[in-house]
């Protein structure tokens, strides 16, 4: 089962979170700084599965970007592993789409916003900070995952209701 | 570097031209979050962050409280909020404008609406009340989208209590055209089914029908479901075990549409969610596995492509194999798979086959010989996550010859290791294997210092304890007891010595109780000498108070040598008047205990373990105390269960940093669990102790409820039950043993010395085969408890074993019963008497058959017994007792050779009699002259008890006196003018009214008749008879509040568990049911998971039953204001629950 999904950036700095149970905002900012200091001290050599207390982490970096997922000790974490990487891939669907569509090049913008200077999107070794159209992902997110359970994967489906909503708003 | 986002990258410069253009309105207001986003990036302090946010948040609370607001920029400011509150500040003034939002806007405004909501409250929070309205409508939406996010809103959260209000429409849904709105109504059932099971029982077939749905996303969506229930209930899902294994061959088979292939794979979640589900309906069921063997095998075969998803699908396939009942092949197949896991390079895989053999080792251990060379790698691999799951892994196979060696290198992990939580689940690891199969003496306290010294106060409670017990109830013989202990004495003495402030406290604890215990076997050893190394503790500054009480007490104990007697005053001068309560009481203890020798032996005697000691596990003593605490308006106790219930409500994931967070095992940790191993004599100060500690658990541990026990003193909990019931599956398989024995044998004896990897250093061989010692003969392998090569050196006695169970009674005199088992003890009690009264039944021939006769019959009465018996039998349907399903006991004229004269004796029954309930006529005694039969009947307001005096004789009997008398009855009688003479072959009759004195869970009468022949000497003839106590209950008609009331005023009361009655039903209903016919009880009332019971025992004294179903049992806590009544209820309802 699925605890928690987060998104933070090599600062620390939580760009997206979203819990499967229920944990007081009060212990939220302790709980991500810590898995988030269990997470980036690893090599890359290392596993991409961490123990922490009584649960586990799994983590997959893209770039600047970490996505952090929560899980009881009975998950299978190669499992959600690559379920990270799905959804890194439907949100890569999702905003690529998007940049096509000309009335939606505010989205691209507010996703792939820049931080330190524009250049860092030129150098793939210089930090680059990826920033959402946070209610977009949420929404893709929720529809891949719901009470910490994986609801669907298939990407044309997890899309279909954002989609048909831009759609709409659309006109 | 992912390619996608190198892909995104490539993108993006075409884009940035387009910021520097002024935007239109849409852009800037999106841009708000932009820059909020990047003003927090470039921040660098925690203070700043804090003091921009707050300017946000009070932006954000300005605009959405304004009037002019529109739709779209609350949209806005909602994601602003939403963000703020990802960084953790909270901004609840916008919960409300999120409801405001999903129930005004449209389209995207509406979705980030719901969102909003979903993201900031909880499900138990207040406001979400109102969000249901907005459901219900977009529910009814002819717009597909509103429906659709509805649907998910509800899937993610919803009042539990306002299920029914939309529970019709979301089932409609289930039939809607379009796959997606299907889908997301079974999710939403998913949904009730967590928060609320019950609300969707009558839909179970619809559930079939989603899981039957030609679309495979509606499918897929009602495994959630079926996981679930299957997880809940096994049995009652086997039928479908061809249809999971069919899907399965279909999606293994590719013949989903290729949108759900991820990778080339064809829907790989899907796939390792339908092996968990057949994983667990396979687990010990041979038949069901059958179905599966086929669809494993060839998703094995399948599963080549190397990608990390099909090794995810390949590592639940593997489980599922060892899951279920085993089929050799198979298991060969799945233990090849793993080897490429384990001796891939990739990390990932690495890990992911340790996980995997540790799961499977345990069933065939030769696996880890195959792999041996890898798991010494793993063994020294810099991360230590690798370490760790290896050392887990050697956790398993460990045995008598390999323990020091796995041992050594826990030990190792554990010196370098700084995380709390891996140390406090490795110590435990640690101490229960030196615990099982310690190789000496020496070994076996080391070891147990290290565990002490490193595990420190973060370590189980139960640890130490169990150490303590393990010492004082000793283990084989006598003289290895003695030697233990001696070299635990020395071991101690010397570490006094040395540098005791370093120890952490709890060892300092375990030092002074052993030295107080034990250091008078040491005959060399000065008394002295030890209370010097004790007064030194007491003078650290680092000791706690909590030590130096238990330092206070071994010195108590020390006194008895004599020679000590100063420093014992001093010391007691010193503390005997501490701030500390607890302290004081010792220092105190200790001055009386020394000057009075006589009380301290009394008080302490030497080797106090080996003492049984009689503990009032009822704590009736107290009984006044609570009842007027109750009458003083204090709350009613509430069960441990209860209040975790209660706490349990608001908390899952629990953040509690470190705390003292394993589960302590109740099992294994016996009575001595967070007790201090002081002497019960010791009570009063036993009070301050208790509550000191219990306040400490309270702050220290973690919250457990809710988050799923994962580790415990065992490894993984998941995992290792499963191998238990593997392990039980293994036993009566004809299919595995011989041939798997062979297999083993040939396998082994082809790599005698096992040399998998070309040339490993010497150095690494010679730990290869020190660790995998004990392994390779493979009959003799001991796992988890399965054959043993050798005796368990540390095995406890079997008392040690019963007392730690609560089977026992007593328990030993140094140990102090932990609350938990006073209920064991309770149900010992009532089990005991149980016996007892068995016993009773059974010696006294005359009444067995009637003893057991109504408890067995009552109410079982079916329509043979009516047949035969109809013309007396109490039919009369205005009798409120027939009402309550008293019904006539069976004659069962088969058995009982009184049968026939039943028949006859019965018609001399009174009419007013004779149309009531009453119990089969009973044969009490007889000679050649007279026989005495006896029945009773139940009457609404009393029992009547009637004796038939039968004169088999050719005379007539005169001067019959019959006299009867019970300890536990009052016994008067009904006839006015009891009948004296008894002519030739005819029967008279006695009327006895009965009413309970004091309950019991049977009650006796004994008799005496005397009687005069017409030739001959007066004669006597002695008889009893027994009933049980529930002939004497009625129904007690209350209402709620009356109950209430009563419920408060009455002082008796017992708890105990019951098992449920699952047959069909609904449990609870099911149960009370049975209780009610059974037991003539009126259910007051039932509301959802707990029922009120009330009845009464003649006359009115009344007893209350208040009833709640809690996991799978059903916690009954019965009051009465007669002592005794609920224990006596309580076991009859036992009875009654186990007779059913």
């Amino acid at each position: 089962m699925i605890k928690f999904v987060l998104m933070v950036n090599r600062q620390g700095q939580t760009r997206l979170s979203r819990y499967y149970q229920p944990v007081e905002l009060s212990r939220r900012a302790a709980l991500e700084a810590d898995v988030v200091r269990c997470c980036l001290t690893r090599k890359k050599d290392q596993c991409s599965f961490v123990e922490y207390k009584d649960f586990k982490l799994v983590y997959r970096q893209y770039a600047a970007l970490y996505i952090v997922v929560g899980v009881t000790d009975t998950e299978n974490e190669l499992s959600i592993y690559e379920l990270v990487h799905n959804f890194v891939e439907v949100l890569d669907k999702y905003f690529s789409r998007v940049v096509r569509h000309s009335d939606f090049i505010f989205t691209v913008q507010m996703f792939y916003c820049l931080s330190i200077n524009q250049l860092c999107f030129v150098s793939q070794q210089s930090e680059l900070d990826i920033m959402f159209n946070l209610d977009r992902v949420h929404i893709i997110l929720d529809e891949m995952i719901q009470n910490g359970h994986i609801v669907e994967t298939n990407k044309s489906r997890i899309l279909a209701p954002l989609t048909a909503l831009d759609k709409m708003a659309d006109g | 570097m992912s390619d996608v986002v190198e892909k995104t990258l490539t993108a993006l410069p075409s884009l940035l031209s387009l910021d520097s253009q002024p935007g239109s309105a849409k852009l800037s207001s999106t841009s708000k979050l932009g820059n909020l986003i990047r003003g927090i990036t470039e921040l660098t302090s925690k203070h700043e962050e804090e003091k921009l946010i707050q300017r946000e948040l009070a932006s954000i609370k300005e605009q959405v409280s304004s009037p002019n607001t529109s739709m779209r920029q609350m949209k806005e400011l909602m994601v602003r909020a939403i963000y703020c509150e990802s960084l953790g500040y909270e901004a609840s003034f916008s919960y409300i404008h999120a409801i405001k939002l999903a129930q005004q806007g449209t389209v995207l405004e509406k979705r980030v609406g719901y969102l909003a909501v979903s993201l900031f409250l909880n499900e138990s929070h207040e406001l979400l009340l109102l969000l249901v309205n907005t459901v219900l409508k977009d529910l009814q939406s002819t717009n597909l989208i509103e429906v659709c996010m509805a649907l998910t809103v509800v899937s993610q959260m919803f009042p539990k209590d306002m299920i029914p209000a939309i529970l019709p429409l979301v089932e409609e849904k289930l039939n809607h055209p379009k796959e997606i709105i299907r889908r997301k109504a079974v999710l939403a059932l998913y949904k009730f089914y967590l928060i609320a099971p019950n609300q969707v029982q009558h839909i179970h077939n619809k559930f079939r029908k989603a899981l039957c749905d030609k679309d495979p996303g509606v499918m897929t969506a009602s495994l959630h479901i079926y996981l679930q229930m299957i997880q809940e209930n096994p049995e009652g899902y086997k039928d479908l075990t061809a249809s999971f294994v069919t899907i399965l061959k279909q999606v293994v088979g590719g013949k989903l549409p290729m949108d759900f292939n991820y990778h080339s794979v064809p829907a790989p979640w899907l796939q390792i969610q339908l092996l968990r589900i057949l994983s667990l309906l396979g687990k010990n069921d041979q038949s069901t596995s059958e179905i599966m063997y086929e669809v494993l095998d060839e998703s094995l075969r399948r599963a080549e492509m190397n990608h990390n998803i099909t090794y995810a699908i390949l590592y639940e396939c593997v489980k599922c194999i060892y899951t279920i009942h085993p089929k050799s092949d198979l298991l060969e197949k799945a233990a090849k798979c793993i080897g490429n896991f384990v001796l891939s390079p990739k990390i990932n895989l690495k890990y992911l086959g340790l996980k995997a053999l540790t799961y499977v080792v345990q069933q065939d251990p030769k696996l880890a010989l195959q792999h041996q060379m890898t798991i010494i790698e793993c063994l020294d691999h810099p991360d230590l996550i690798i370490k760790r799951e290896t050392l887990e892994l050697l956790f398993r196979i460990t045995n008598a010859q390999n323990v020091t060696v796995i041992v050594e290198k826990m030990l190792e992990f554990l010196h370098s290791n700084t995380d709390d939580y891996t140390t406090i689940d490795l110590v435990g690891k640690v101490a229960e294997l030196a615990e099982k199969y310690a190789p000496g003496n020496e070994w076996f306290i080391e070891t147990m210092n290290t565990v002490f010294s490193v595990g420190g106060d973060m370590m189980q409670p139960d640890i130490p304890n169990s150490f303590l017990k393990l010492l004082s109830e000793g283990f084989d013989t006598v003289e290895e007891d003695r030697k233990l202990r001696l070299f635990a004495v020395d071991s101690y003495v010397s570490l006094l010595q040395g540098e005791p402030g370093k120890l952490p406290q709890r060892f300092l604890q375990v030092i002074s109780w052993v030295l107080g215990e034990y250091s008078h076997l040491r005959e060399e050893l000065e008394p002295a000498t030890v209370m010097r190394l004790l007064a030194k503790l007491l003078d650290m500054k680092q000791t706690s108070s909590e030590t130096k009480s238990w330092v206070l007490l071994a010195m108590t104990k020390l006194v008895r040598a004599g020679q000590v007697f100063q420093s014992a005053q001093e010391v007691s001068e010193t503390y005997g008047s501490s701030m500390d309560t607890v302290l004081r009481q010792r220092a105190q203890e200790l001055q009386h205990l020394s000057q009075d020798c006589e009380l301290r032996a009394r008080v302490l005697p030497q080797d106090a373990g080996l003492e049984p000691l009689e503990v009032d596990s009822s704590l009736s003593f107290l009984d006044g105390f609570v009842s007027e605490a109750l009458a003083a308006g204090a709350a009613p106790y509430k069960p441990p269960h209860q209040r975790q219930e209660e706490l349990a409500q608001a908390k899952a994931l629990s953040l509690e940093p470190y705390g003292l967070s394993l589960p302590i095992s109740m099992s294994s940790c016996s009575i001595a669990d967070r007790q201090s191993p002081t002497l019960l004599s010791m009570s009063s100060g036993l009070s301050g102790d208790s509550t000191d500690l219990s306040h400490k658990g309270s702050s220290t541990t973690l919250k457990l409820d809710g988050v799923k026990r994962v580790w415990g003193r065992e490894g993984y909990l998941a995992q290792r039950e499963a191998v238990e019931e593997a392990a039980q599956v293994e036993v009566p398989s004809p299919l595995r043993s011989p041939s798997q024995q062979a297999e083993a044998d040939s396998s082994h004896s082809q790599t005698p010395t096992p040399t998998p990897t070309p040339e490993p250093d010497q150095e690494k061989q010679q730990l290869a085969s020190s660790l995998f010692f004990g392994l390779s003969s493979q009959s003799s392998v001991c796992l988890m408890g399965k054959s043993e090569p050798t005796p368990q050196r540390f095995r406890r006695k079997a008392k040690g074993q019963a007392s730690s169970s609560g089977a026992a009674e007593q328990i030993s005199n140094s140990l102090v019963s932990a609350p938990s088992a006073v209920d064991n003890f309770l149900c010992n009690n009532l089990l005991d008497s149980n016996i007892t009264s068995q016993v009773g039944i059974s010696s006294s021939e005359q009444t067995s058959e009637l003893s057991q006769g109504p408890a067995t019959t009552n109410g079982t009465c079916d329509t043979e017994a009516e047949s035969t018996d109809g013309d007396i039998k109490g039919s009369n349907p205005s009798l409120i007792i027939g009402d309550n399903g008293l019904v006539a006991a069976d004659p069962t004229p088969h058995k009982d050779p009184g049968s026939p004269k039943d028949f006859c004796l019965s018609s001399h029954l009174p009419a007013e009699l004779s149309e009531l309930c009453r119990s089969e006529i009973t044969p009490l005694c007889s000679n050649q002259s007279l026989g005495l039969s006896a029945c009773h009947v139940h009457k609404e307001d009393s029992l009547v008890l009637v004796v038939f005096i039968t004169n088999s004789s050719d005379a007539a009997i005169r001067q019959i006196l019959l006299d009867l008398d019970s300890e536990q009855l009052q016994v008067s009688c009904v006839s006015d003018s009891p009948v004296e003479d008894v002519t030739s072959h005819s029967v008279a009759m006695h009327q006895f009214s009965l009413t309970v004195k004091r309950p019991s869970v049977h009650v006796e009468v004994v008799g005496m008749v005397s009687y005069q022949l017409p030739v001959g000497t007066p004669q006597e003839v002695q008889f009893s008879y027994k009933l049980p106590l529930t002939s004497f209950i009625r129904p007690l008609t209350v209402s709620t509040e009356e109950y209430g009331t009563m419920w408060l005023s009455f002082s008796h009361d017992t708890k105990q568990n019951l098992t449920l009655i699952s047959d069909g039903e609904e449990p609870l209903t099911a149960t009370l049911n049975v209780l009610k016919e059974k037991l003539q009880l009126h259910i007051v009332e039932i509301i959802g998971m707990e029922g009120i019971i009330a009845c009464q025992l003649l006359r009115d004294q009344p007893c209350l039953m208040h009833c709640r179903v809690h996991a799978d049992v059903l916690a009954v806590w019965l009051r009465s204001p007669v002592p005794d009544l609920p224990d006596c209820l309580i076991y009859h309802c036992q009875r009654a629950l186990q007779e059913h």
